[in-house]
């Protein structure tokens, strides 16, 4: 019992004395006795800390990964290398048990880590200022729709139908509280058409929403995007796989307002699905409704460099009901494993990285598209990712190829031209991880399977 | 009166014996960047060596690529080694850090969430692939309806500030639900700002009830506020002066009177572990803060993660899905009937809800008590430490932290409470919350936690007591032993350097 706290009974016995008290349980009498628990919590007693790690292990063990279940599968969710220096970094408890950097003097490792973050996502999105971090892609998806809202005072939002479902059903949530009308702009082969809700008609947008590479993997046109956007005075907003800007042109050279996007690729294992990292990019002239922390360099009593949170007046804590983000804690960590990773990877490794999921994904898409009733659902050329139709629903192929040990993908739909996380496609997923052995067995295995 | 010290070990809190190497600043990592360098390695795969051009079509392909910093393995690894000897932390030293919880983080907790059979998980796992998983949700999550005492649980709000906001769509799809259209949300004046924040994201409109004398809710202003356009109120209990709502009861029987929700705000739950709970107390929605009270590391400021639970009627609105246990003992994903939609992308902070899990097994029902009373026990015996030296707004029996205040001692000679925690860090100890809550002035607000030994204790009442006799003028010079001195802020807001390139491209 009471693993982590020091005191002994003479400790107990003494503390009590000083403040006057006879026992523990004396000091909740300021507790209304009616509420108080009789018979304490309805658990276990506590374990012993090797038993507590069998029974992690246990778990663990009933999880299939790795080479027991190789994976295919993306979603927003990527199988990358994190290499020993990331994960050893990463986990240095100077790291790992600070908290926000509220005192600057004793956190300048946080803060200067952060400033070096915010300077390679700014880079990787093409915009001036990214911020210290948000919860996941998500999450800094809901962040960029109301920074726009905010910003152009309008509540509609065009979103394109090619944008990661569980973003859109965040979006979709977080509306209900603020109102705003999301209104979704249909895929065709693939891609965004954006002439089928301007046909339309309706209320002026306050921005675009749009993913390149979409979640069917397919680039879209982001020049063309940023002319609808112009044309409506919207803001565009742009998610992006930051892995892409390795050999693709990033949102923000291509007009984009706003960058969002995923950063688990950088760092961070696939961990079931969090905590990842919400990339988070914009035009200097948008900083002022910056979500989150944002740190500043500047300098201390003695004239050296120094980093700081600042633009604080932004921010939930001062601002209170007039904030136009709750956003307290984030992902600090996370975003110093970022940081970490692609320094690691640094200008020519970063290229590769994209180049070999590029070069895995022609292999793969290839030879599976070279079996009989296996076709791509959509013709838009892709990075690393693509969706099939095959002669069997997704589900099915899922569930048999995971009995042969490879996690095919995730099933994908498509619904009124707006994507699905259910339905018979399968979306695939290839990364620098994957070899031509693995990806050969993983074909010959498909073939079988869906014969 | 106090004893002098507990006993004569020395305290493991204190942190004085830190090396400080030079007074230097570090480089940043783009100044150790030389062309060619370099530190990555990949997997060898045997695919074709397509050129970019072979497989990108020339109008997305990039003319250049992104330009990053350029290092070799040991200079990176030397680089952020020395970032983290310029960082304080709890590994470090006491944090007592008012409504943060900057309890002990155990290593266990670390090792059980490295596992790759959690840590390598894909979430788009089949069920039958991640039955591990998908247990340790599930026992995670009625576990902490079991501490709430609510009947259901969603774990995927991140962090505790997207659990607030989660519990206030779940009021506005109840109140939805009964076809009533509620406009305002209760917050008390001692209200952590992430309240009124999320209240505005949530749709509704904050009513402030102000505090009474004893730092509790005024419960005849709270009645004056109640009407059929009251949605809910949001509380915090004990609340952030570290005060238990003895007139919880009461507020809820009021609260409920008019149609209204009652939204507990889990921060500070460490108090009352298997001593009381939000469920009992007639609290509709709990969020909780499993970074403060499951001893899930900050991270610098995350990962966290803020589970919502909720009573019975309310938990068809759940965000979905969640995991369910079948009658044959197997987990399978469900989305509540009327759920709220989706708060993540996946299934929550996965690996931080694991480190809760196997924190949580450590102590079991009998170890979360002795946390709450260890808490409580080290909050009081150090506000009875620094009676007679610091102002005490509210001196009564307090839980896991208290507010004290240098208000006569600014008058007396000018130290603020800012000062007092700028000089804490020279003492070897990382500094209070200062300037909350709002409602006092020159706030130090105490959080000690159940981790640290009467030892540490008294070592910090000493160093509190030392700064408040010094001269007058001498907080105003700290700090003057750590990494950097006090740092301009209002320099970093007038000249915004938000990147490298920026200061590079500043001259």
């Amino acid at each position: 019992m009471g693993h982590f706290v020091p005191h002994t009974d003479s400790d107990i016995e003494r503390m009590l004395g000083d403040i006057g008290l006879a026992s523990l349980d004396e000091l909740f009498e300021v507790v209304p006795e009616a509420l108080r628990l009789a018979g304490g919590l309805d658990l276990p007693q506590g374990m012993p800390e090797p038993d507590v790690l069998a029974e992690m292990e246990r778990l663990a063990a009933l999880n299939h990964h790795g080479s027991d279940l190789i994976c295919f599968a993306g979603a927003g969710a990527y199988d990358h290398e994190v290499p020993s220096a990331t994960k050893r970094l990463t986990f240095r408890s100077e790291f790992v048990t600070a908290y926000t950097p509220y005192q600057p003097e004793v956190a300048q490792g946080v803060l200067q880590a952060l400033f070096e973050y915010q300077t390679l996502v700014a880079r990787i999105s093409g915009l001036p200022v990214a911020n210290a971090s948000l919860y996941d892609g998500a999450s800094a998806a809901v962040e960029g729709v109301n920074l726009a809202v905010a910003a152009k005072k309008r509540p509609t939002v065009w979103i394109s139908g090619g944008l990661h479902p569980h973003w859109r059903a965040t979006l979709a949530t977080f509306a209900a509280g603020t109102g705003h009308r999301l209104v979704d702009v249909p895929l065709h082969d693939g891609v965004t058409d954006w002439t089928a809700v301007e046909a339309a008609g309706g209320d002026a947008p306050a921005a675009l929403l749009v993913a390149s590479p979409n979640y069917l993997g397919a680039y879209e046109d982001l020049r063309a995007a940023r002319r609808v956007a112009d044309a409506h005075d919207a803001l565009l907003v742009a998610g992006f796989d930051p892995v892409s800007s390795g050999l693709l042109h990033p949102p923000g050279e291509l007009g984009a307002d706003v960058v969002v996007g995923e950063g688990q690729p950088f760092g961070t294992p696939l961990s079931f699905g969090g905590p990842y990292l919400g990339l988070f990019a914009c035009r200097a002239e948008q900083v002022r409704r910056l979500p989150g922390r944002l740190v500043g360099r500047t300098v201390d009593v003695e004239d050296r460099p120094a980093y700081v949170t600042t633009l604080r007046a932004r921010e939930q804590d001062i601002r209170r009901e007039k904030a136009s983000s709750n956003v307290c804690t984030n992902q600090t960590l996370i975003a110093v494993a970022c940081m970490i990773q692609l320094s690691w990877l640094g200008t020519a490794g970063l290229r590769e990285v994209a180049l070999r999921c590029a070069r895995g994904t022609r292999y793969a898409c290839d030879a599976l598209t070279a079996i009989p009733g296996v076709e791509l659902m959509a013709p838009a050329p892709t990075l690393r990712e693509f969706a099939l139709r095959t002669p069997l629903p997704a589900e099915t192929v899922i569930e048999r190829m995971a009995d042969e040990g490879f996690l095919a993908g995730v099933p994908v739909g498509i619904e009124g031209g707006v994507v699905t996380d259910s339905g018979d496609a399968l979306l695939v997923a290839v990364t620098e991880r994957r070899t031509k052995a693995e990806i050969d067995s993983y074909v010959s295995c498909f073939e079988k399977v869906v014969r | 009166m106090s004893s002098v010290a507990p006993t004569s070990a020395a305290p493991g809190g204190k942190a004085t014996s830190a090396p400080i190497m030079g007074r230097d600043h570090e480089p940043t990592i783009f100044e150790y960047s030389s062309t060619g360098r370099r530190a990555f390695s990949f997997r060898t795969t045997g695919l074709p060596e397509w050129t970019a051009e072979e497989l990108v079509p020339p109008e997305y392909l990039r003319e250049s690529p992104v330009a990053l910093a350029e290092v070799c393995e040991r200079d990176l690894v030397a680089h952020v080694t020395r970032l983290t000897h310029r960082q304080y932390s709890v590994d470090l030293g006491a944090y007592p850090l008012g409504s943060c919880t900057m309890k002990y983080n155990p290593k266990l907790c670390d090792d059980a969430a490295a596992l790759p059979g959690l840590a390598a998980v894909h979430p788009a796992t089949p069920t039958g692939h991640a039955q591990g998983w998908l247990e340790l949700l599930w026992s995670l999550g009625d576990t902490l309806c079991r501490i709430t005492g609510m009947h259901s649980c969603t774990l995927q709000p991140p962090a505790g500030a997207a659990g607030e906001l989660t519990g206030l769509l779940l009021m506005r799809a109840w109140h939805d639900s009964r076809g009533e259209r509620r406009t305002k949300i209760i917050i008390p004046d001692s209200a952590h700002g992430t309240n009124p924040a999320s209240v505005t994201l949530g749709g509704y409109q904050t009513v402030t009830v102000p505090s009474d004398e004893r730092g509790l809710v005024d419960l005849d202003a709270l009645r004056a506020r109640l009407d059929t356009d009251v949605a809910g109120i949001m509380l915090t209990n004990p609340n952030t002066l570290g005060l238990f709502e003895q007139d919880i009861a009461e507020i809820a029987a009021a609260v409920h009177d008019v149609g209204g929700l009652l939204y507990y705000d889990g921060a500070n739950l460490n108090a009352i572990l298997g001593v009381t709970r939000p469920g009992d107390m007639g609290f509709d929605i709990v969020h909780m803060n499993l970074h403060k009270t499951f001893a899930v590391p900050h991270g610098g400021g995350g990962p966290g993660a803020g589970p919502v639970a909720v009573s019975e009627r309310l938990a068809p609105f759940l965000p979905g899905p969640v995991p369910a246990r079948l009658a044959d003992g197997h987990f399978e994903w469900h989305t509540p009937p009327r759920s709220i939609g989706r708060v993540h992308a996946w299934h929550g902070n996965a690996l931080a809800l694991a480190r809760a899990w196997s924190y949580i097994l450590a102590n079991g029902g009998d170890g979360l008590r002795r946390v709450a009373e260890g808490a409580v026990l080290n909050a009081n015996w150090l506000r009875h430490r620094l009676r007679g030296t610091y102002d005490l707004p509210y001196d009564r029996p307090n839980m896991h932290e208290f507010v004290a205040s240098t208000t006569a001692l600014k008058k007396e000679k000018g130290l603020r409470a800012l000062d007092v925690g700028k000089r804490l860090l020279e003492e070897g100890f990382h500094a209070p919350t200062v300037y909350f809550p709002l409602i006092v002035d020159e706030a130090l607000m105490i959080e000690p936690t159940e981790t640290e030994t009467p030892e540490t204790l008294a070592a910090l009442a000493d160093a509190l007591i030392a700064i408040a006799a010094d001269e007058a003028g001498v907080g105003a010079a700290a700090p003057r032993t750590t990494p950097v001195g006090r740092v301009d802020e209002a320099r970093a807001a007038r000249s915004l350097l938000p990147t490298w390139d920026a200061v590079v491209g500043h001259g």
